[in-house]
């Protein structure tokens, strides 16, 4: 049946997101409290959530960054503000990545800030991209059957 | 509000108002969480009457929720109302035993069935306002206390006023120290916990915040919860000539209307 089909994939998708660390257990939190709420757009939301806080934050670390003199602490701020809520989300990744982040910030080092920008837009991305997959797959699954969560 | 089979728990919240009968213990939803914008709640009134039937009545407990982050919000939001709170400890429902057995029924199996409503706001400022204290003032307008919060739950980094910040102001009032406050961090810094620990928070837990973090809450919630009743007990005890210390009497007493003017609570 296709819609097996659809949950094998959708399986392979998350097994293979906390096999690479991209997600941790708290995103399994996320997941239970849908499941337990009986709340079911809830991960989805939250994700949703996540993910534009996330592009704000970054388009504004970049802003930052390209001014002639950084202020490395309202880049630290912003650093830590993704930091935070990427941790809330199980977001693994791109919270260390993050917590990298913050050690340039610290040294002060404008190289150092850019290039870990990139890595971390490059991993949120990333990120984006697979939560984007898992939330279309739990759609067409829904669509086979709606009273599955 | 009186049913011809017996009274009913009305708490209200102006825009939002939800009822449980007798004879139907569903609640209807909690209020609507309020993101970005000036709450506009005043004039939350609980009128608690005893009721005769042998129902499971369900406690409601209001959360105020601060943190700055949207989707930390909607986390804290669903953990407080996925947590049912249950399992409760033998001192907890001893307590309420010994309160009244009138102020909330325990569902025959045992469970401590309740509803969690939450109100989010994105800062302190907003907190305050909420709870009716305004930065300028040290002590609130008589008729904005009429706001019934039972916990109050604080992220610690926030730009502006943070949670410790929050934390101070409430602890500074005579009419929200009461209202016990929990902070939430994710640094994990001794010196901070302690500042905030020796400031009054009656919690302290570290981000992301679990659903096994709330049974940390539970007691607060539920001494929060009884000195309510327990006071609303002693104002309607001293003011309606009606209502007798005696349980049994007081159950007779059903078919009185209870003044409508409560004292407005505070906590």
């Amino acid at each position: 049946m296709a819609a097996a089909a659809l949950r094998e994939q959708l399986n392979a998708l998350l097994s293979s997101m906390f096999s690479q660390g991209l997600v941790d257990e708290q995103f399994q939190q996320l997941q239970m409290l849908q499941d337990e709420g009986g709340t079911p757009g809830f991960v989805a939301e939250v994700v949703t959530l996540f993910s534009d806080d996330a592009e704000r934050i970054i388009a504004e670390i970049a802003t930052l960054l390209e001014q002639p003199i950084v202020n490395f602490d309202k880049v630290d701020a912003f650093v830590h503000q993704l930091k935070g809520s990427s941790a809330s989300v199980g977001a693994q990744k791109v919270k260390f990545t993050c917590m990298q982040f913050r050690q340039f910030c610290q040294e002060k080092s404008r190289d150092g800030c850019l290039m870990a920008l990139a890595v971390v837009r490059n991993d949120f991305y990333d990120l984006r991209n697979k939560f984007q997959t898992m939330l279309q797959l739990e759609q067409q699954i829904q669509a086979y059957d709606p009273k599955q969560q | 509000m009186m049913l011809p089979d017996g009274p009913i728990l009305v708490e209200s919240i102006p825009g939002k108002i939800w009822s449980k009968s007798a004879r139907d213990p569903a609640f209807h939803e909690s209020p609507p969480v309020l993101s970005s914008h000036r709450s506009t709640i005043r004039g939350g009134r609980s009128i608690s009457l005893p009721s005769s039937m042998a129902v499971a009545t369900e406690a409601q407990f209001h959360v105020l929720a601060v943190d700055d982050s949207l989707p930390d919000r909607k986390l804290i939001e669903r953990l407080l109302k996925t947590s049912s709170f249950q399992g409760t400890t033998r001192f907890s429902l001893l307590l309420a035993a010994l309160l009244s057995q009138l102020l909330w029924g325990l569902a025959s199996d045992g469970r401590f069935g309740s509803v969690c409503a939450v109100t989010a706001v994105d800062s302190g400022s907003k907190a305050l306002e909420f709870l009716g204290l305004h930065d300028h003032e040290e002590s609130p307008i008589s008729d904005q206390l009429d706001v019934a919060v039972n916990l109050i739950i604080t992220d610690y980094c926030m730009p502006g006023m943070t949670g410790y910040d929050l934390l101070k102001k409430i602890k500074e009032s005579s009419y929200l120290r009461d209202i016990p406050v929990v902070i939430m961090s994710s640094d994990n810094i001794p010196s901070r916990i302690n500042r905030c620990l020796e400031e009054g928070a009656d919690e302290f837990l570290l981000k992301p915040v679990r659903l096994s973090d709330m049974s940390k809450l539970k007691p607060h919630i539920l001494k929060s919860r009884c000195k309510e009743h327990y006071e609303q007990e002693q104002h309607l005890q001293s003011n309606s000539s009606c209502i007798s210390r005696d349980s049994h009497k007081r159950k007779a007493a059903d078919d009185e209307i209870l003044p409508s003017t409560i004292r407005p609570r505070h906590c």
